[in-house]
């Protein structure tokens, strides 16, 4: 007997603890840092600490000498074998896209920049040695931050003659999706409501766990990359197409890799020189970055200034909006580059029905850091612009935000709904979310306790955020990605491989970061299957073993690659009835197949998928017009984005004495569709909410006007930790409208936390201090910028810079040691 | 975050410490429980050729009675002082600080004499040792002297230690029965204090001792506010007009987290709330 009937009849849906997370946290496992290869040997970079200079001399023969060095090598020394980082997405053809050499020999754009690399025996004296590279620099002006860039005073790079990239358009009149935006405002002008506002999405860093590592092996046919990255296919053919190696004697390998949020969406500098280098000296080499380089030189994320105009009737009914972004692309187009901003374009009418929508895009570069993805990319901003816009329109009418938002949203009898932006909502129902999350969260009594508070004149106030958020995920349909200009496709790729033993092997194209792919992919074949859930092994992260893949990010893995997982399912299991068939000596027809088993209608007569499995390796009896195999490959190209959302609130507590705030309460509920592992899920919410809370209160990436990163280690740039978190109510649909676009109705959640929370907590913060005159705060909401926002028109606050005692004679409070 | 290539020495003596410390001079760095000194070697801010560790010797660790004072070893770390019956006892406004360090791992290992001698001005002991009047004894080849708080902190970073000194242990005049409080203003709770207000009072408020951290390069003694205080009752309206004299003098920062006149708000509303709370707990809470 098999163990099929052992198993539990339904794992989707099922809290499996995760497979992977005992080798993932106890370490146990092949971290690339952990990798150590015969005769290998260690890099370290050496980077300009000029934000924009030319390269007058480099001077190597120190570090040379210095012990155990094997070489020292600028951008100079190499030739076209470096190749070049690309950019993958030009969002327009006119797209001013500067030259990204992983070691410029002429000129760095940002602080940080790789110059020369020092190879040596051991890390430590490679490190030791890069500090004796004398580099001399000629610094130009460099131009920091989007409103300096957008004067083309001072040049990012001198040679484009502008700092101005890109612009990329949007118009529902022009789509022929909605009408004219002009025409509403200039109505809302004149009968209506307008509301205009200006908000900052500031830099924010990844900051991922593991730090980003590389280790190159030329010394078999293929040359081998090991890399802490997201996108092992994708690095895998950009090595190809710009150092010269053929794709087929390239192999990359993902292994366990800690985190990535995006910021591992990357084709790297660092993944390059160690390229280069391998290649060069036939060694074995590694290259794993510091914290500082990682917060100092791996891309950023966000940075945009939203330039936004809302137009609606008298009773809060929007009849157009329209948006401007301006967005900091920093030094360099990344891989995705320009298209992280123009993923939002399709999101900044969220869940409602807007008749009028235009969206323009100016993309700038700065000698900053180059930004690309970081957990949402594009619909977070898009989602914040929106959402406190709504929160503004509600205020200006006089109604709760929730309100407000009812009298736009689509309602659920009105799916699927074409947007303004053009895309098809297949599913949704924003009323249920809401009226779930508000009885979780008792929203009643918290606005009750509010006005309690703002009556009594207390001074901790209490605000309440909402966020009714949408997003458009499983990156992603190829013929779209093709219509913007995308350089690649957004199918993915699965294979089934029934093993002689019965056990089942797994091939996906989506190489996991810590999302949980082993165990909810395992959990998919299981019941699909048939087979136990530990039976199933799945592969991943490897060209040699899963040669076909577009990787991981964009909330792709399940509802993309697991649905070519279902449909390499569905061809092994159509196998295997024919070969059941055979062997019972019984039509296909008369076949009944559940729980893994195989049986003859109407008699005791069956068969096992395992057994069927060692008669396909044995191949003694099988049908004639068959091959000996029941192993499945598939690939799927997405028909549709899916479309999760949710309705989170947030309630903020604000002490208006010295600005500070709390969290007090968070609720969310989203309706994702079929949830594979509940546990897997709350887990993505949590993590998701916390960077999404974090962008509104504690994160910032700041550089000083002559480009250096002012907070650049964890001192400065400040990350949250339990202890600055409470405990979040998350909770989800209890009749989901699930995904119509794949097989198991999932829609995706890697992002959805982070996208919805950060407005949530903005608007309660803002709600919390209304009645004082405030109606926005720049995030980070810090308890500096809420004070003075609260005290801006009462005198209170003191200009900033103002005099004061400095440690006079006579002065009160010192010591005098302090003088 | 590799450092740059160091001796390491561990002396199992206060003696063979400061013999290490003499035959190597100023290319000698002093380790206590490393919680400042490895991430700055690790980021090749500094780069001492030899490492002292004072981790051996276990004279300096503990908490005695001795008398008007208890004596905490330098190299107690800020867990042990923050438990310690005789700190709870008769400095309670240590032990709040201690409670309050970084986190629970830096607070195991860090150490209390560590943490003065590196003079970060917002760090969390220096405000309540200058408040409570702590004295510091510092050990040379020539013996030991002893100086008072208010002459120790020098600087940014500065103290009056010698560069052939070393900090044995900290005499802290008991103040029995004094209410303390330590309200310290983060906006996540590993960072180092944007603003803190020790408060220590005896009755409410009979007389009142309040120090401040990161309002100046140095931990500084709100003297004005002190004076003010006596006498007053431990409410909101009695405490308010001392408490906003808590800003005069200082010589706060400017960075990220909050302009220099951001940070005299805070004092004056920290020190109010700090000083209210010092008069209501009188004991560990």
């Amino acid at each position: 007997m098999t163990a099929t009937q052992d198993r539990p009849a339904q794992e989707i849906g099922r809290d499996r603890r995760r497979k992977e997370d005992q080798r993932l946290i106890t370490g146990r496992t092949r971290w690339t840092d952990n990798i150590t290869l015969p005769g290998m040997l260690h890099l370290a970079m050496v980077r300009s600490p000029f934000a924009h200079a030319t390269i007058t001399s480099i001077d190597v023969e120190e570090a040379k000498a210095s012990p155990n060095v094997v070489a020292v090598l600028s951008g100079k020394d190499f030739g076209d074998e470096l190749g070049v980082n690309i950019n993958a997405w030009p969002i327009t053809p006119e797209q001013k896209t500067p030259t990204h050499s992983p070691m410029p020999a002429d000129r760095v754009a940002f602080a940080g920049e790789i110059v020369a690399v020092v190879v040596a025996r051991s890390a430590a004296e490679a490190r030791d040695a890069a500090e004796l590279v004398d580099v001399e620099y000629d610094e130009q002006p460099a131009v920091v931050g989007i409103k300096k860039a957008l004067e083309d005073t001072v040049l990012a790079h001198p040679e484009l003659g502008t700092n101005k990239s890109a612009l990329w358009v949007f118009d529902s009149a022009e789509a022929g999706t909605g009408g004219d935006v002009e025409a509403a405002i200039a109505q809302a002008r004149a009968d209506g409501i307008v509301i205009e506002r200006e908000y900052r999405q500031q830099r924010l860093i990844p900051a991922f766990m593991e730090p980003r590592s590389v280790v190159v092996d030329p010394t078999g046919e293929q040359l081998t990359m090991w890399s802490a990255t997201q996108i092992p296919h994708i690095l895998r053919f950009a090595l190809a197409a710009t150092t010269g190696v053929p794709e087929s004697k390239i192999r990359v390998v993902a292994p366990d890799v800690g985190g990535g949020f995006g910021g591992k969406l990357q084709t790297t500098p660092e993944e390059w020189i160690t390229w280069a280098v391998a290649r060069r000296l036939s060694k074995p080499v590694k290259y794993t970055e510091t914290r500082s380089e990682s917060l100092m030189a791996a891309h950023h994320g966000r940075d945009q200034v939203q330039t936004l105009t809302l137009a609606a009737d008298r009773d809060g009914r929007v009849t157009g909006f329209k948006v401007h972004l301006d967005a900091d692309l920093g030094a360099y187009v990344s891989l995705v580059g320009g298209g992280v901003p123009v993923l939002g374009a399709f999101m900044f009418n969220a869940i409602y029905k807007f008749p009028a929508y235009r969206f323009e895009c100016q993309t700038v570069l700065t000698n900053s850091t180059w930004t690309d993805a970081y957990r949402g990319a594009g619909r977070p901003e898009a989602t914040y612009a929106i959402e406190r816009m709504m929160d503004e329109l509600a205020a200006e009418v006089g109604v709760d935000p929730l309100e407000i938002r009812e009298r736009n949203w689509i309602t659920h009898e009105e799916f699927p709904f074409t947007t303004v932006a053009g895309l098809e909502y297949d599913t949704g129902n924003y009323e249920a979310a809401t009226a779930r999350a508000k009885e979780v969260f008792g929203y009643d009594a918290l606005r009750a306790e509010q006005r309690e508070r703002r009556e009594r004149g207390d001074r901790v106030q209490l605000g309440i955020g909402v966020s009714t958020f949408t997003e458009m995920c499983g990156l992603a349909p190829s013929r779209v990605l093709g219509s913007l200009d995308y350089g690649a496709g957004g199918w993915e790729h699965a294979s089934v491989r029934m093993l002689a033993t019965g056990k089942v092997e797994i091939v996906t194209g989506a190489s996991a970061h810590g999302q949980g792919h082993e165990t909810a992919f395992s959990q998919i074949v299981a019941d699909r299957l048939g087979v136990p859930f530990e039976d199933v092994e799945v592969l991943h992260g490897d060209t040699q073993v899963a040669p076909r893949g577009l990787d991981t990010y964009g909330s792709r893995s399940l509802v993309v690659g697991g649905e070519a997982l279902v449909k390499a399912v569905d061809k092994v299991v159509e196998k295997a009835t024919r070969l059941a068939a055979h062997l019972l000596e019984a039509s296909e027809d008369d076949l009944d197949y559940a729980g893994g088993r195989f049986t003859v209608r109407g008699t005791d007569q069956g068969i096992a998928i395992q057994e069927l499995a060692t008669a396909a390796f044995a191949a003694h009896d099988y049908p004639e017009d068959m091959e000996p195999s029941l192993d499945a490959d598939a690939t799927y190209d997405p028909v549709n984005f899916n479309y999760p959302h949710g309705t989170h609130l947030c309630a903020m507590e604000v002490d208006t004495e010295t600005g500070k705030v709390s969290m007090r309460k968070y609720t969310c509920c989203d309706d994702i569709g079929t949830i594979i592992n509940p546990l897997i899920v709350a887990g993505q919410v949590h993590g998701g909410l916390v960077q999404g809370i974090a962008q509104a209160l504690w994160e910032e990436a700041v550089h000083d006007e002559s480009g250096t990163l002012v907070s650049g280690s964890f001192v400065d740039y400040l990350l949250p930790t339990s202890a600055d978190t409470i405990s979040f109510d998350v909770v989800h649909a209890d009749d989901p409208s699930v995904c119509t676009t794949n097989t198991l109705g999932t829609k995706g959640v890697g992002e959805a936390g982070t996208i919805a929370s950060t407005p949530a907590v903005v608007n309660a913060v803002v709600d919390a201090v209304r009645h004082l005159g405030v109606r926005d705060i720049q995030m980070p909401c810090t308890p500096e910028r809420v004070w003075r926002a609260i005290h801006a028109n009462d005198g209170d606050a003191p200009t900033p810079g103002g005099a004061m005692p400095h440690f006079d004679e006579g002065a009160l409070n010192q010591d005098g040691a302090a003088q | 975050m590799i450092p740059v290539k160091f001796d390491y020495v561990a002396p199992t003596s206060v003696e063979e410490a400061l013999a290490a410390l003499g035959e190597h001079g100023d290319d000698a760095k002093i380790m206590a429980g490393g919680q400042s000194l490895l991430p700055v070697l690790r980021m090749r801010l500094n780069a001492p050729e030899v490492v002292i560790d004072l981790g051996g010797i276990d004279a300096l660790r503990g908490v005695r009675d001795e008398g008007d004072a208890i004596v905490v070893g330098a190299m107690t770390t800020h867990h042990e002082v923050r438990d310690h019956p005789l700190v709870r006892e008769h400095a309670l406004l240590v032990a709040k600080a201690a409670a309050d360090v970084a986190d629970a791992q830096i607070r195991h290992r860090g150490t209390f004499g560590g943490a003065l001698a590196h003079a970060d001005p917002a760090g969390d002991l220096g405000a309540p040792a200058l408040a409570l009047g702590a004295q510091f004894v510092i050990a040379g080849t020539d013996g030991t002297r002893t100086v008072e708080a208010s002459d120790f902190f020098v600087g940014l970073f500065e103290t009056a230690i010698g560069d052939d000194e070393i900090l044995t242990e900290v005499r802290i005049p008991k103040h029995t029965g004094w209410g303390a409080h330590y309200e310290k203003f983060v906006r996540v709770a590993h960072q180092w204090p944007i603003v803190a207000v020790a408060a220590t009072v005896r009755g409410s408020i009979d007389e009142a001792r309040v120090g401040l951290t990161n309002m100046g390069p140095t931990p500084l003694r709100a003297r004005a506010t002190e004076a003010a205080l006596a006498g007053v009752s431990a409410t909101e309206d009695g405490v308010r007009a001392a408490a906003d004299l808590a800003a005069e003098g200082t010589d706060p920062p400017s960075d990220l987290n909050g302009a220099a006149d951001y940070r005299r708000h805070l004092a004056r509303v920290l020190t109010r709330r700090a000083v209210l709370e010092a008069a209501g707990a009188q004991a560990w809470s």
